[in-house]
């Protein structure tokens, strides 16, 4: 009995996931469609690229210090100890550019982008702002999703290059307090350690990054059931799918650069 | 005054031909949850029909299948002799336009000012306006409603009554031919209530306009109705002039009026 109750609550659970899944395939295949058609949301496209792009410069920022700083601070002793200290400047901007400015600025935009595009969309859904411009006329599709899911998949890829510099930039301050390195020095160590293929794989990966954002953050937020109890929810699951999507695309990305580059 | 089971429809003239029509709607959410049960009903032009009903009975469905923001399950309904039901989105859209639709909760873009609701729907179907074209018909709605004072205010700072005919203003801003009202009382007090009761009536009298209005508020559905339905289990259960369901015999309905 209890054996057919797991699995009866397992085939629900499956079930809603493959059925999600499927929606939320469906939902992100229309925006291929819609992002040709005119009319072309420009103003409202601009207005989106400021908030997500402009709005998280102050909170990448003080991450992406951090994420330098404490990375030069934590491998520096293991260098040292093997008397590599002078390998630090490349190993951290290698870490940074590679794989934790991006993984790491990503989950914080997912985090910070996302909850908020699915709890906007959600608050207009149950609050009938998107039927008002449907009934008006207006693909709400367009203005709403089109514009944010272009906007971050252009903006993710910016914020990852302004944390990669403003990491290394923290790796220089984290190699000051024990050394005394030139700021031109450590960049010369810096560019000298980096190869085409340390920095094109990892940007292509962040527009995927940021396209999944946008658009999981609108398909929790746009098909958010009626009651504002549904906002938070969405707001919620945005982040958690984003969050798992962005570890996803970040494993399949880690595989097919060891398979063609 | 007619009950179901004697209900058919009022013969039209050519003065009262209708605009919208709907035969046989059913509507089920669900397996279990069938909401509309072959509701047959029409709106003439220049009419203001007002639908009362419990609620969940099933009032707003039957105007959200209209715009077809729902997908009936079966049934026709024709608006401006044009089959809604089957329409491809570029018909739908120019049907639409030529109605408007003002929600419970008058469903205001939070993100912008008064002025901006008004113009958003504006400035995407009038490519040609000028700005100056644009703030004129802004300006010109708003003091219609009697709150031209509102243009610069976010929806956030408006009272229940101003947000009620803001959504209104930006409803008239296309100059629909019909206009669906969704309780455009509720949550209101009693002077306000008459304040858009009385609008809705000067609109209809101004702009030669076709409504549906659905109330729970008998005040507002005496003042703004020529004909009155009651919706009961999913059906037209009676319908007729405010008087004529008043002195009903009908204890159901005669429930409504007490």
């Amino acid at each position: 009995m209890i054996l057919k109750n797991n699995i009866d609550s397992l085939s629900v659970t499956l079930k809603t996931i493959f059925n999600d899944t499927g929606n939320a395939t469906l939902f992100m295949g229309r925006f291929f469609k819609e992002i040709f058609m005119p009319p072309f949301e420009i103003k409202e496209f601009k207005r989106q690229c400021f908030l997500i792009g402009y709005k998280s410069l102050p909170l990448v920022a003080i991450t992406g210090f951090i994420m330098g700083l404490v990375l030069t601070l934590q491998t520096r002793p293991t260098l040292a100890g093997f008397g590599a200290e002078s390998r630090l400047p490349g190993m951290v901007a290698l870490s940074l550019i590679r794989e934790i400015a991006p993984v790491i600025t990503a989950l914080i935009c997912a985090g910070k982008i996302a909850s908020g595009i699915g709890a906007e969309l959600g608050s207009m859904k149950v609050t009938e702002q998107i039927d008002a411009m449907e009934v008006s006329a207006i693909n709400p599709y367009k203005y709403l999703v089109v514009t944010r899911i272009l906007a971050t998949t252009l903006m993710v890829p910016l914020l990852v290059v302004f944390a990669d510099t403003i990491g290394i930039l923290g790796g220089y301050v984290g190699i000051n307090i024990h050394s005394d390195v030139t700021l031109f020095r450590y960049f010369s160590q810096v560019l000298e350690s980096l190869d085409f293929i340390d920095i094109i794989p990892p940007a292509i990966k962040t527009f995927f990054f940021g396209f999944f954002i946008g658009a999981i953050g609108s398909y929790k937020g746009y098909t958010a059931a009626n009651g504002t109890e549904s906002v938070g929810k969405a707001a919620n699951t945005a982040v958690v799918a984003a969050s798992l999507s962005i570890f996803i695309i970040d494993m399949i990305a880690v595989q097919l650069t060891d398979l063609f580059f | 005054m007619k009950n179901k089971e004697s209900y058919t429809e009022i013969p039209l003239t050519s003065s009262t031909k209708p605009v919208i029509s709907i035969k046989g709607l059913f509507k089920s959410f669900g397996k279990t949850n069938t909401v509309l049960k072959g509701i047959n009903l029409t709106l003439k032009q220049g009419e203001n029909l007002v639908m009362l009903g419990k609620s969940g009975s099933g009032k707003s469905i039957i105007i959200k299948c209209i715009v077809r923001l729902i997908e009936s399950d079966e049934g026709e309904i024709t608006v401006f002799n044009e089959n809604i039901t089957s329409a491809n989105n570029s018909l739908l859209n120019a049907i639409r336009l030529r109605m408007g639709f003002l929600f419970q909760n008058s469903a205001l873009y939070d993100s912008m000012s008064v002025r901006e609701n008004l113009a958003f729907p504006l400035k995407r179907h009038n490519k040609n306006l000028t700005e100056n074209d644009i703030e004129t018909a802004i300006i010109q709605e708003l003091e219609s409603v009697g709150l031209s004072e509102a243009i610069d205010k976010m929806p956030s700072e408006l009272s229940g009554g101003m947000r009620k005919r803001i959504g209104l203003a930006r409803t008239l801003i296309l100059k629909p031919e019909i206009i669906l009202y969704d309780e455009p009382t509720t949550g209101l007090d009693t002077i306000t209530s008459l304040e858009i009761s009385e609008l809705i009536v000067a609109i209809q009298k101004k702009n030669k306009t076709s409504s549906i209005i659905i109330t729970h508020d008998m005040a507002c559905a005496k003042l703004t109705g020529d004909r009155l339905v009651i919706i009961k289990d999913g059906i037209i259960y009676a319908e007729g002039t405010y008087e004529e369901l008043e002195n009903s015999k009908d204890e159901w309905v005669n429930s409504f009026f007490k």
